[in-house]
């Protein structure tokens, strides 16, 4: 069948600059290039592209220019270009249309209607530079108060204290599975995370044997539908345990790794063979009620000794806070919640795209749900989904979260410009493939650095607007709304945020 | 305005001066002296908020809880009906062994003084009250009275002590409530505000106090809003405010509900650093993770300096980079603590020690002998 | 607790204009605000007196601050009591005599002359200080010289007899800071020269480097550090022969100096 879709970008090269290296050829996993001896020029197939940049950005003579398909038809506020196509596409196929990456369209971003504080005359700001300034905190369950024994000088502690990560900065890895991810890009966010003090996600992929040793101590687990890769041996070598329930770029669905993805690596990680498909199911299928799943927490609690905070990963929905405060009940030590924009290497568009809430409303609604139950102690939250600078973290942490978990920003500092094609394999970065030819691009040790660049220069920042409203230590932010205000929002959602309006 | 579905409250700020005394064998003394060294750092103030907190001026009815109250109607009949109101609720709850109002000078003129009151009782506890401690029956009372009551703020309640306070200096609260003519303490304490707020209210002064427990306050708590959720999980309601209320409550939390030492709770609400804890013993390093790590929430940021006051001792402690200043002092039993050291010296020319304590170390002043 | 009512003592003013003879004018604090002290001293300046001594000083503030004048008059002033929060302030080159303790804010934004304070200082002594000598005789407390600051010939110098508590010399800019830590209690302080960036401490003993900012250095003192000790060390016992102290004996024990790395110290931290 003839396609009637245009092609989305298109591709302009400066013939006067080209000087016909043949590196866009090379660099293009796609074929958008091909080098034509006879007339000894590069040519360009526009339907080939899909705006990944890679060969504008290692161009030579920066003779590349990739930009949007300027061809248009006549404007409609209801039917984008975008909903127009992707009827066409789905005429041709009869497909249900895949994406990859986080949600792109234009649903409110809580983050850029609120503002922070900054102390002046009645309390000083701080300076981080000079003064300490302190990010350290510690993700996991603890005791309502405690309980001492004190005998002369001595103070001891008579309390038994749940086991909690310590994060030397409140920003996390989220979970990025091998098989989603290279192997270089997978190894890369372990290394960076062992650097800084923090951890990384491994997502439901599992963690390679020859990683255990020196990154286990890094490592979030994950215990996903599909179980795979789950051994005694991968639970107990790592830091934590997270059940993944559901994730914010397609709740309520499972995943899908295609077995062209499934490596001789992949498949000696996840434990599958070779060339077969890697099925998550939608729900874990021993859990179908609450009661199951603190069975589960439970069991894992065993299975390592007591010895590893049991994290759940939910995505934000509708009645979540309901749903988290049953699972703080059922014993986990951390929640992690997923917003609407999370990410992810493969999902049904239209699922992506209008399942979920923001997760600026989540944290807050978590937060007063968990307080007003008295239980807000008994676990941390984690914040995932459309985290893209500091000043994300700082909000996330002011309106109740512990930490936040970043996906797409680390992508992104590793090379990724969000073209969304992740589940095609073909990623030119070298991110999300297990083409050994595509991946071999990506350097462990400039991705890992670039990584470590990205967190500590967030944590620098944090440091700067922490030292601004007059606070040295990141514990002092949790929940404090004092320090926020909306600009630009409805009463209800300023009453959901729980922050009052700018000038108030 | 449709806002108080938030729950949202709006933190006054003030700067001020605090100073303190005590002798340490429970000699009782007169007000004249410390009303004289809070008038001394005038300046400090403006005028809208004065207090002090005294210990041991009810030895005959020192086995009952002195209530003071507020009761603050625009007219003196709206605020005899809060009374009255108050009174039947009271009632139920507490055998009134004696009631009058607080003796007060009229001549010294304080912009619109509520009615005040005080009342001698012991708790007449009924139903599920029946298993609470007497001191829980109390804080349960305190707590509802002033957040769900109207014009009626309990502002004391304390065994064999009492607060004094409202909107003027501290002196003219003083001379208002003729502290230097009826009362001798063992222990004083003062407060004069500086409010930015100029809609000031009697109940906003210093001291805040619940049971025993007083506080006055130099600074401002930038971490206010993360210790009152944290609080307000424990059922303390923080009405009045402004941010020395949660410590307050925190103070009474960790020290009479959970007995934790008065060391560790200084380390709790001014912990030292990481880079501190990273280098101490392994014990101490475990104990000093923990307790961060737990109780995160209470730690007090923003610069503080407080004195902290309790039947038998009185501790001074500042935030843990030392933002806010505080002088100790003693002389043979005398033991001082102020926000200026000229204070003391105004009446303790003679002093046998005077030193400046580190951020975040407590100075903590007990009576020789533990009878009151 | 009852104070000694100083007798309001009689003026006496024996003064020549020309400064041939010097007499020296009382005032009594007691009931004095710290307004009323100031336009006092200020009147007196202005007449052209050459000393002054105060007494029951107790809390007033900004002494010796509203002393400029384009002409440069000159004062001495004798402080008996307790002065109160920034003494000596925008100090335009004259000299002030603490007999007692001093509090907050000793010598802050210091333009040139002299303080003395025979006994110790409290929080921030010497902020922004830009040139004259402090000298305290024990110890003093937090940010001690924050933000000193040196610029051609002027060159603040603060001697101290005891030791400091944290964030002594933090910014510091310019300048010298000497700590002599006379009763051998040991320097305690934490964050020393955080953000120092210019000037130097001396401190008889030792630190930890753990005790000072990453952008100091500590190193052993030379010849010409010896020299700038032997000069301010003989200013110290001077003008306190009450502590009968030998000069030898305590610059033949070790110093410490400790200069900044690098007069930009964050170059690094910024992406443009």
């Amino acid at each position: 069948m003839k396609s009637f879709v245009f092609p989305e970008f298109q591709i302009i090269r400066d013939e006067a600059k080209c000087g016909q290296c043949r590196g866009c050829e090379r660099q293009c996993a796609f074929g958008a290039h091909t080098y034509d001896p006879v007339s000894d020029r590069l040519i360009s197939d526009n339907y080939k592209c899909v705006g990944c940049q890679r060969c504008a950005v290692f161009c030579p003579r920066d003779a590349i220019v990739v930009q949007p398909n300027p061809s248009f038809y006549r404007s409609n506020a209801s039917w984008s270009r975008e909903k127009l196509e992707d009827v066409k596409r789905q005429a041709e196929t009869g497909g249900v249309i895949l994406t990859g990456c986080g949600n792109d369209k234009s649903f409110r971003i809580y983050w850029d209607h609120i503002v922070l504080n900054a102390s002046q005359v009645t309390n000083p700001s701080i300076d981080p530079l000079r003064e300490p300034m302190e990010l350290r905190t510690f993700l996991g369950a603890k005791p309502d108060l405690m309980e001492f024994k004190v005998n002369d000088e001595e103070v001891d502690i008579a309390t038994s204290v749940s086991p909690n990560l310590m994060v030397q900065t409140p920003i996390v890895f989220s979970a990025m599975s091998y098989g989603a991810i290279s192997y270089n890009a997978f190894l890369s966010l372990a290394t960076a995370a062992s650097k800084l003090g923090t951890y990384f996600n491994t997502g439901e992929g599992g963690l390679p044997r020859e990683m255990r040793e020196k990154f286990g101590k890094h490592a979030i687990v994950q215990v996903a539908s599909g179980r795979f890769g789950i051994d005694a041996e991968y639970l107990n070598c790592a830091a934590a345990v997270e059940i993944k329930v559901g994730q914010g770029a397609k709740p309520g669905i499972g995943g899908h790794l295609p077995g062209e993805k499934v490596s001789a690596s992949v498949s000696a990680t996840r434990m599958i063979p070779v060339g077969t498909d890697a099925i998550s199911p939608a729900p874990h299928h021993d859990i179908y009620s609450i009661e199951d799943l603190s069975m589960l927490i439970h069991a894992i609690k065993e299975a390592t000794n007591y010895e590893k905070p049991v994290s759940v990963k939910i995505a934000a929905v509708h009645n979540f806070a309901a749903i988290a405060a049953g699972i703080v009940h059922a014993g986990a030590d951390i929640i992690a919640i997923d917003g609407l924009r999370g990410g992810t290497g493969a999902a049904p568009k239209v699922i992506r795209d209008n399942v979920g809430i923001p997760i600026e409303l989540a944290i807050s609604s978590l937060d007063r749900r968990l307080r007003q139950d008295g239980i807000r102690n008994r676990c941390s939250i984690i914040a995932a989904g459309g985290i893209r600078c500091s000043a994300d973290v700082i909000k996330a942490i002011a309106l109740g979260a512990d930490a936040t978990y970043i996906g797409s920003a680390a992508l992104i500092a590793m090379g990724c410009n969000l073209c969304q094609k992740c589940y095609t394999g073909k990623c030119n970065w070298g991110i999300c493939t297990q083409d050994p030819r595509l991946s071999g691009r990506l350097n462990v040790d400039i991705a890992s650095q670039r990584l470590t660049n990205l967190i500590s220069a967030w944590s620098h920042e944090i440091r700067e607007m922490l030292g601004g409203m007059g606070i040295n230590a990141l514990e002092s932010l949790r929940g404090n709304r004092d320090h926020l205000r909306g600009v630009g929002l409805h009463e209800w959602e300023l009453d959901v945020l729980g922050i009052k309006g700018a000038g108030e | 305005m449709p806002r108080k579905r938030r729950g949202l409250y709006t933190k006054e700020i003030c700067a001020c001066s605090i100073f303190g005394a005590m002798n340490r064998d429970g000699e009782r003394f007169s007000a004249a002296g410390v009303m004289k060294a809070i008038a001394n750092m005038h300046v400090r103030g403006n005028g809208l908020g004065g207090g002090f907190a005294a210990y041991g001026i009810y030895p005959q009815y020192r086995d009952y809880y002195a209530f003071h109250l507020m009761f603050n109607g625009k007219t003196l009949q709206s605020q005899i009906s809060a009374k009255a109101e108050f009174e039947q609720y009271l009632n139920q709850r507490f055998d009134v062994v004696y009631d009058e109002e607080i003796p007060h000078r009229s001549e010294v003129l304080l912009r619109d003084p509520p009615l005040l009151w005080r009342y001698f009782v012991s708790p007449r506890k009924k139903g599920e009250d029946a298993s609470l401690s007497d001191e829980e029956y109390v804080v349960k009372v305190v707590m509802h009275t002033n957040s769900r009551a109207e014009d009626a703020y309990i502002f004391s309640s304390g065994k064999n002590m009492g607060c004094f306070k409202g909107v003027g200096y501290p002196e003219e609260i003083g001379e208002y409530f003729m502290l230097d003519e009826l009362y001798s303490a063992y222990a004083w304490t003062a407060h004069g505000r500086f409010p930015t707020n100029t809609q000031a209210w009697w109940g906003g002064a210093h001291p805040f106090s619940l049971l025993d427990t007083s506080i006055v306050h130099n600074g401002e708590i930038s971490s206010y809003g993360t210790n009152r959720w944290y609080l307000e999980m424990y059922g303390y309601a923080c009405t009045l405010q402004t941010d020395t209320e949660v410590i307050a409550y925190a103070a009474d939390l960790l020290l009479r509900r959970q007995r934790i030492p008065m060391e560790i709770v200084a380390k709790i609400l001014a912990p030292p650093t990481w880079n501190a804890i990273d280098t101490m013993s392994e014990k101490e390093k475990k104990l000093f993770t923990t307790l961060r790590m737990v109780y995160g929430p209470l730690l007090m940021n923003g610069p503080f300096a407080i004195i902290i006051g309790q039947t038998g001792r009185l501790v001074g402690l500042t935030d843990r980079i030392r933002l806010r200043p505080i002088t100790a002092a003693t002389r043979g039993e005398m033991f001082y603590l102020s926000s200026e050291e000229a204070s003391i010296r105004l009446i303790s020319p003679e002093i046998d020690s005077v030193w400046t304590p580190n951020g975040g170390e407590p100075v903590i002043c007990e009576l020789n002998s533990k009878r009151v | 607790m009852i104070q000694d009512n100083e007798v309001c003592l009689v003026p006496i003013s024996a003064i020549a204009r020309g400064g041939l003879f010097v007499g020296s004018v009382e005032i009594d604090a007691e009931e004095l605000q710290t307004r009323e002290l100031n336009d006092r001293l200020r009147k007196l300046m202005l007449a052209g007196e050459r000393k002054v001594i105060i007494r029951n000083v107790c809390g007033q503030r900004y002494i010796g601050t509203r002393l400029y004048s384009p002409e440069r008059h000159q004062m001495e002033i004798e402080v008996y009591g307790i002065p109160g929060n920034d003494l000596a302030a925008f100090l335009f080159g004259h000299k002030v005599i603490v007999h007692g303790n001093a509090q907050d804010g000793v010598g802050n934004t210091m333009d040139d002359g002299e303080i003395v304070v025979e006994g110790r200082a409290g929080d921030v002594l010497g902020f922004s200080m830009r040139g004259g000598t402090i000298y305290v005789r024990d110890g003093c407390g937090y940010r001690t010289a924050l933000h000193m600051k040196e610029y051609e010939d002027k060159k603040p110098v603060l001697v101290i007899g005891g030791t400091a508590q944290d964030f002594l010399g933090e910014y510091m800019a310019g300048g010298v800071v000497i700590l002599l830590d006379l009763k051998d209690q040991g320097h305690k302080a934490s964050f020393i020269g955080t953000g120092m960036h210019g000037g130097t401490i001396y401190l008889r003993g030792s630190v930890k480097s753990s005790q000072v900012g990453d952008q100091v250095a500590i190193s052993p003192v030379d010849e010409s550090d010896r020299e700038v000790l032997d000069h301010y060390l003989s200013g110290f016992i001077e003008r306190f022969p009450m502590l009968g102290l030998e000069k030898d004996e305590i610059l033949n024990s070790s110093f410490v100096k400790l200069i900044p790395r690098s007069k930009r110290p964050y170059s690094n931290l910024y992406t443009y």
